[in-house]
């Protein structure tokens, strides 16, 4: 009898092969892939960013490791981090003090809390007080969008950042470097449209709960790399036949910060939709465009900030008339037929600034839902049912 | 200690006079429209109010809406209100009470008809909701906005980075904004003379506020303290009103550090002071007096509060700057109290329990407002191994009915004080 044949592995670059690498990356709360990282770098640095948006172009133009840290999910056993906040008050903060005082967090060299909240902008004293010989910065960014004005202001927090991590490099950050850093962060950003237009147009091919975890993978590994991958997923899913259901097409917004766990975004596709756009991980599309590589860094990084960047509860949007436009747009272009609106538990940003949007929802006769949730969500039921009926009644009136 | 029946409430002329000041603002605000007076709708923290008098505005002020609401118990229905309408039970209060009356037919506190605003002018000073909160106002009304970002003092300091920014704002935005919806030009020097009056009402403010080093302490810093910032965190900053306000205050002081008298309270003099408190966190509204009783009741006062610098930081030497008017502005915007960073803020309170010689530290925390509340465990923590002085937490809200406990509040702050007593028992033993 001839010998078994060994069973046939997958291709390495499957998408079971992708996703599970992705996953594993997800599941590591001891940011293994960053102190690899550090360890074939010897001496070079890693610094961690909090939701929305840091300019990670930056950080990679110091020859360091930007890594997003977004809570500690639902796998984390919070323990010291509850001592820190009270009830009312969200999980991600102390979930991330959690990762922070459990020595997670050592890999970082520093921490960016980007204004976004009281929260986290609180936390970022609460970090200079608790982890005293790391740097710490917090980032503001303009609320107003005059070049002349808000990009002079944001320019010189640029730089300040510029200097602050070439001290930490021990070299000073080049207009070349950071040109260089631009274009490949300008690769990455090509590399998710295309991800996003893939499931737009196929969301069976592409799940959301993929998609994510492929974001997520990108928090961790370097740009170059999660480039890669995204174009490796991209190839390898468009090989693939999936089953395609007759699911409702959604666009999910409310994800900015505190993430809702794994389980509840498969819920949502377990319930019948397809979500087609998000603001799951903004700070991988925060800007909408490519970034010139010539002319002044600082200038052109600026000006796609004030000018062509996301909107988003955290972010003042300056005309009436065009608050919610971005989602009716991202409704319109994804082809979507409702919105979910979930909102993590005592999120002022995003509970405030939901009865806008839906106001503007109502205006153009676009259905939606609404949720709450916490990182740590362990009850899919509630959820699962009212996404289902949302689904449900979506295909009523199209029908 | 003479103390008043429950319904004749004990108030001092200079309360009088506030409240006739505030009164008589509802009155000119609720004939603006009609008058054809130009109104503008701001916060408190960070506030313009001498430059916008420089364009004969009227002001609004939806903190202060919300917080008299609360005192006279219109607030929670208000949130209901809002709720019903869409805002989630979980966000700040203050902000449903104010969409809450809006809803209802924006009559103000007093009974009097609020006005539409000509322009909402959002110093966005300290917290991220003020942003949303306008955002929300504005959806209600068809006037200006203007946007006054004024950025975070995260590590503790001005940069100049900052105050560019916030003197170009007032400079290219907010200025002839402010002089197109109003239909007035902005004369500099008007600007500089109002800053006079506030520089000096700021030095009678900052010595009311310091009164309270001496023993007994002459004033509540929190709960009397309350209505000392009233004038000068609102419409009156910059009026004689306020200053001759802040004078008066100041002589009946006076008067009562030279009687070696306490405070007043609602229910007439504070008797034998016991405790000396630093205050962290809002008042609770809805509840005011009963929370105040519990203090004076038990011969606690409070000898200083970071609440009382959420509308400008003055007893650390900032004044409005008549010969530099438009960057004090910026750095008044930048200093107010809960654009400070954490460890400033715990800095200043532990200054606060160093220089007023206060026997601990109580931190209210209130469920409405992330700017103040979030990160305070850490700062009781911090604050308490500084001082080696104990501190007491406690969770009310601001306007919110349902989240002030007495029966909780009252239990935790009986047991503070004994606490209190047995550790100042053992140091005298
Ligand atoms: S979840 Fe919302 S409130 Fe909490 S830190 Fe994030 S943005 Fe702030
Ligand atoms: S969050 Fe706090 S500072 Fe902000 S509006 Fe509410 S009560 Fe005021």
């Amino acid at each position: 009898m001839p010998p078994k044949k060994p069973a046939k592995s997958p291709a390495q670059n499957s998408v079971q092969n992708i996703v599970d690498r992705c996953q594993a990356l997800f599941d590591d709360l001891d940011f293994t892939a960053v102190k690899d990282w550090k360890a074939a770098h010897p001496g070079a640095k890693a610094i961690g960013y909090l939701p929305i948006y840091v300019p990670r172009e930056i950080i990679h133009a110091a020859g360091m490791l930007p890594v997003g840290i977004l809570g500690g999910g639902d796998q984390l056993e919070v323990i010291h981090g509850d001592a820190y906040y009270q009830s009312y008050i969200c999980r991600i903060p102390r979930s991330t003090i959690e990762l922070g005082l459990t020595g997670r967090l050592d890999c970082l060299d520093g921490m960016l809390f980007p204004s976004i909240c009281d929260v986290i902008r609180n936390l970022s004293g609460m970090w200079q007080l608790l982890f005293k010989d790391k740097y710490v910065k917090y980032f503001d960014v303009p609320q107003t969008y005059r070049d002349d004005i808000a990009g002079t202001f944001y320019i010189h927090e640029l730089q300040t950042l510029r200097e602050d991590l070439g001290k930490m490099a021990g070299r000073t950050i080049t207009d070349d470097d950071l040109r260089n850093s631009i274009a490949v962060y300008n690769e990455n950003r090509v590399a998710i449209a295309e991800l996003y237009r893939l499931r737009a147009v196929q969301p069976w091919q592409a799940p959301t709960s993929e998609i994510y975890l492929l974001l997520r993978a990108g928090m961790v590994l370097p740009v170059e790399e999660h480039t890669q991958l995204l174009a490796d997923y991209v190839t390898a899913a468009d090989q693939e036949e999936r089953p395609r259901r007759d699911n409702c097409r959604v666009v999910v917004n409310g994800v900015f910060c505190e993430q809702p766990p794994l389980g509840l975004i498969r819920s949502l596709e377990m319930a019948g939709c397809y979500v087609v756009d998000d603001d799951f991980l903004l700070i991988t599309r925060w800007l909408l465009d490519e970034v010139p590589t010539d002319g002044d860094p600082l200038d052109n990084l600026s000006k796609a900030f004030l000018h062509r960047s996301a909107a988003t509860s955290a972010k003042f949007e300056p005309n009436k008339a065009d608050k919610g436009r971005f989602l009716i747009e991202q409704v319109r272009n994804s082809r979507a037929e409702g919105v979910i609106f979930a909102a993590p538990s005592f999120c002022d940003p995003a509970l405030l600034d939901r009865p806008m949007l839906q106001e503007a929802l109502n205006r153009d006769d676009i259905p939606f839902t609404a949720f709450k949730y916490a990182e740590n969500t362990g009850q899919m039921q509630a959820i699962r049912e009212q996404a289902g009926t949302f689904a449900d009644s979506i295909k009523l009136w199209s029908a | 200690m003479a103390k008043a029946a429950p319904q004749d409430v004990i108030k001092e002329s200079s309360m009088l006079k506030q409240k006739e000041m505030i009164d008589a603002n509802f009155k000119l605000l609720s004939t603006a429209n009609e008058e054809g007076r130009k109104v503008s709708s701001t916060f408190v923290p960070g506030n313009l109010n001498e430059l916008q008098m420089c364009f004969d505005l009227n002001c609004n002020f939806p903190e202060i809406n919300a917080l008299q609401n609360g005192m006279r118990k219109k607030s929670g229905r208000f949130i209901m209100e809002a709720e019903r309408d869409g805002q989630s039970e979980d966000v700040c209060t203050y902000v449903k009470s104010d969409l809450g009356m809006i809803m209802q037919g924006n009559i103000g506190p007093t009974g009097d008809k609020l006005p539409d605003p000509d322009v909402l002018l959002l110093s966005y000073t300290g917290c991220f909701t003020f942003m949303k909160w306008f955002e929300l106002v504005r959806e209600k009304y068809d006037c200006e906005t203007i946007m006054l970002h004024v950025p975070y003092q995260a590590d503790g300091k001005i940069t100049q980075n900052m105050r560019d920014y916030v003197v170009k704002q007032l400079k290219e935005d907010v200025i002839p904004t402010l002089e197109r919806v109003s239909g007035v030009k902005f004369d500099i020097d008007r600007l500089r003379q109002y800053m006079r009056q506030s520089a000096k009402a700021e030095e009678d403010l900052v010595w009311i506020l310091q009164s309270a080093k001496n023993r007994p302490s002459p004033i509540d810093a929190f709960f009397g303290g309350v209505y000392y910032i009233g004038p000068i965190f609102t419409a009156f900053r910059g009026t004689e009103a306020a200053t001759e306000y802040y004078s008066t205050l100041r002589g009946e002081i006076e008067q009562r550090i030279a009687n070696g008298q306490g405070p007043v309270t609602p229910e007439g003099d504070f008797g034998k002071e016991k405790f000396r408190l630093v205050v962290e966190g809002t008042p609770n509204y809805t509840n005011f007096r009963e929370f105040w009783k519990m203090f004076y009741d038990e011969g606690a006062v409070v000898v200083a509060s970071t609440y009382t610098k959420v509308g400008g930081v003055y007893d650390f030497g900032f004044r409005h700057d008549p010969d530099n008017p438009i960057e004090s502005l910026a750095d008044y915007c930048l200093g107010c109290y809960t654009n400070l960073s954490l460890p400033a803020r715990i800095r200043m309170l532990q200054s606060y329990m160093e220089d007023y010689e206060a026997d601990g530290l109580l931190i209210n925390s209130v469920k409405s407002c992330n700017s103040f509340s979030a990160g305070q465990l850490l700062m009781l923590r911090e604050l308490e191994k500084r001082t080696g002085k104990p501190g007491a937490f406690i969770e009310t809200d601001l306007v919110d009915p349902r989240y002030f406990s007495a029966a909780n509040v009252k239990n935790r702050m009986e047991s503070y004080f004994q606490m209190l007593e047995q550790k100042s028992a053992s140091r005298a033993a």
